[in-house]
């Protein structure tokens, strides 16, 4: 055997390997999605509404001017973006927060880690309901210290606050737990060094920490951001879309389910995977985020 | 470290902080649950008058424990498998040189987008001709498959970071890369894996949307959605003080899935081989 066909033999096995160990993950995730997300884009080609079946037939992209002209849609859409962003800025700070303090606490470190998770172990909807009743006049604690007459969840202003608020306390301890497994990554000896060169803890924090950290951050974000935007179970329970609360999955799920106009609702979902991948792709070009595998550091 | 005592203090009240951060939420449902159905309805945070009866009623009531039963195992088994699959690929991912990674990737990341509201419809409509609907195995599937790319991405740069120079010292003693693989990263991984299934779980028992439209009766149908459906024993009763223990209940699995695991978590995050 040559030389060169020794190299490509290695090669030949380990690409073997990277495909043996990648084919059940992408054989799992394409026979569950792959057909009917080519059947959600067919079905947002076509009139479709289950109470008219009669009435079914394509229509091209008749539907994307329905939705697109729809002062409904852009109000959900507005709202959407509202509570993604405010909420994953605070998810951002505050989970940065907690994970310094889950990661350096000198006491309780199981205690504060097992507690902290809790919010995210909770049910979404478990956790809306509670806030739904907190704030829900005569039942709610918070409720209560409103002025007499308050009903904040019936209220536009006061019901996305609330929304905003339920979201946060709910993922951020995601976020911190992310962004702890970042932490650890942190040489300590890199801290102590700076610590004994008169650098300060914010100092430590933001010339060591933080950079080390960046893939952690990075994709701690990103999976929020992305997830926030299809924020769904807080809303529903909390307001179900009263007072203009909707997010777009919101209204795609009352046209879809409640509607049962797939058309129309299949549209929507189209759209907001559109608008998803439009942020997603900003956000990794805007941070020059890169993939894992694909850093400088992934390889040998 | 100088000032012991200062910094006791200091931390003890950030602590304090974070657990009222985390804890008052969750102690007003578990009020709320306690109370009894006279004075639900009294706006105090603790309660008055304390009653278990939300607990004997949700527990009398077959289709709140048949959730119970469906959430755990559906639960358990999608996030094994999804561990397992998805430990592969992200080795596979940060590790080797293969045509069809980025497709991978892409893929992983394109299912993260994805807005699950769209597939529901369609799934809803291929499970009922396939015969999963209203099964375990039509819910494990989707759960899997968005349990999946959270694994992957976050297995992967986990195992960026391990230290493998390791690896090339086995394969140079002779290891093949599956050794190498099973003998040396497979033990330094471990940490990310089990913070990743704690994640994986979570995701799972979360959800609320593919469990309320892919079942349409307590066979598959999970507590949460389970718990949407509640009204109370009957149609004059407010169904406030069952919704809350039953929301308690459904906590109550995680915490200790939680405890069982916060170990392995702390000593595999803060030390050990990830650190080098």
């Amino acid at each position: 055997m040559s030389p060169k066909a020794t190299v490509s033999e290695g090669r030949r096995s380990e690409r073997k390997l990277g495909w043996w160990l990648c084919a059940p993950a992408a054989i799992v995730m394409l026979a569950v999605t792959g057909w009917p997300i080519v059947y959600s884009v067919l079905l947002s080609l076509q009139r479709y509404d289950l109470r008219f079946p009669g009435r079914k037939a394509w229509i091209g992209l008749e539907n994307y001017g329905t939705v697109l002209t729809s002062s409904f849609w852009w109000t959900a859409f507005g709202v959407t973006l509202l509570i993604t962003v405010v909420s994953v800025l605070i998810e951002l700070v505050l989970g940065m927060a907690i994970a310094v303090v889950m990661y350096r606490t000198l006491l309780g470190r199981g205690l504060v880690r097992t507690v902290v998770l809790i919010p995210y172990g909770i049910v979404t909807v478990a956790a809306a309901y509670g806030w739904k009743y907190a704030w829900t006049p005569g039942t709610g604690w918070l409720a209560g210290l409103l002025p007499d007459g308050s009903a904040p969840l019936t209220q536009h202003w006061p019901a996305i606050f609330i929304i905003i608020l339920a979201e946060v306390w709910k993922t951020t301890p995601f976020m911190a737990l992310l962004l702890m497994a970042g932490l650890a990554l942190v040489p300590e000896d890199a801290l102590k060094a700076a610590s004994m060169d008169g650098a300060s803890a914010w100092q430590r924090f933001r010339m060591i920490t933080l950079p080390l950290m960046k893939p952690a951050i990075v994709s701690a974000l990103l999976f929020r951001i992305l997830d926030a935007f299809r924020i769904f179970d807080n809303i529903y329970v909390l307001t179900n879309g009263a007072s203009d609360t909707s997010s777009v999955s919101v209204i795609a799920y009352h046209n879809l389910i409640g509607g049962l106009n797939l058309g129309i609702g299949s549209t929507m979902s189209v759209l907001i995977f559109l608008a998803v991948a439009i942020i997603a792709f900003a956000f990794v070009k805007g941070l020059g985020a890169s993939a894992p595998g694909q850093g400088t550091g992934g390889r040998r | 470290m100088a000032g012991g005592g200062g910094r006791t203090a200091r931390w003890s009240v950030i602590n304090l902080v974070v657990l009222l951060y985390a804890l008052i939420p969750v102690a007003w449902i578990a009020s709320l649950s306690f109370k009894d159905p006279s004075s639900i309805t009294d706006g105090s945070f603790w309660p008055r008058k304390w009653t278990w009866s939300n607990y004997t009623g949700i527990f009398h009531n077959d289709d709140f424990v048949r959730g119970l039963i469906n959430s755990i195992g559906i639960g358990l088994i999608s996030t094994v498998i999804a561990i397992v699959i998805g430990t592969m690929a992200a080795y596979a991912i940060a590790r080797l040189e293969f045509p069809g990674k980025t497709a991978m990737l892409g893929m992983s990341l394109l299912i993260a987008m994805f807005p699950q509201i769209s597939l529901v419809t369609p799934l809803f409509q291929i499970e009922r001709s396939l015969g999963l609907f209203d099964t375990w195995p039509g819910l494990i599937l989707p759960y899997i498959t968005f349990a999946l790319p959270l694994t992957i991405y976050t297995l992967s740069t986990f195992f960026q970071e391990i230290p493998w120079d390791l690896e090339k010292a086995a394969k140079m003693d002779g290891a093949t890369p599956f050794q190498a693989f099973r003998m040396v990263i497979a033990p330094l991984a471990t940490p990310g894996v089990v913070t990743t299934a704690i994640l994986a779980f979570i995701v799972c028992w979360n959800d609320f949307l593919f469990a309320i439209s892919l079942t349409s009766s307590s066979r598959a149908r999970t507590a949460p959605a389970t718990i949407s459906f509640f009204t109370g024993s009957s149609q004059f009763e407010d169904p406030t003080g069952s919704i809350a223990a039953a929301a308690i209940v459904i906590t109550v699995p995680i915490v200790l899935f939680v405890l069982l695991f916060q170990r392995r978590i702390v000593s595999g995050l803060t030390s050990g081989a990830v650190k080098g």
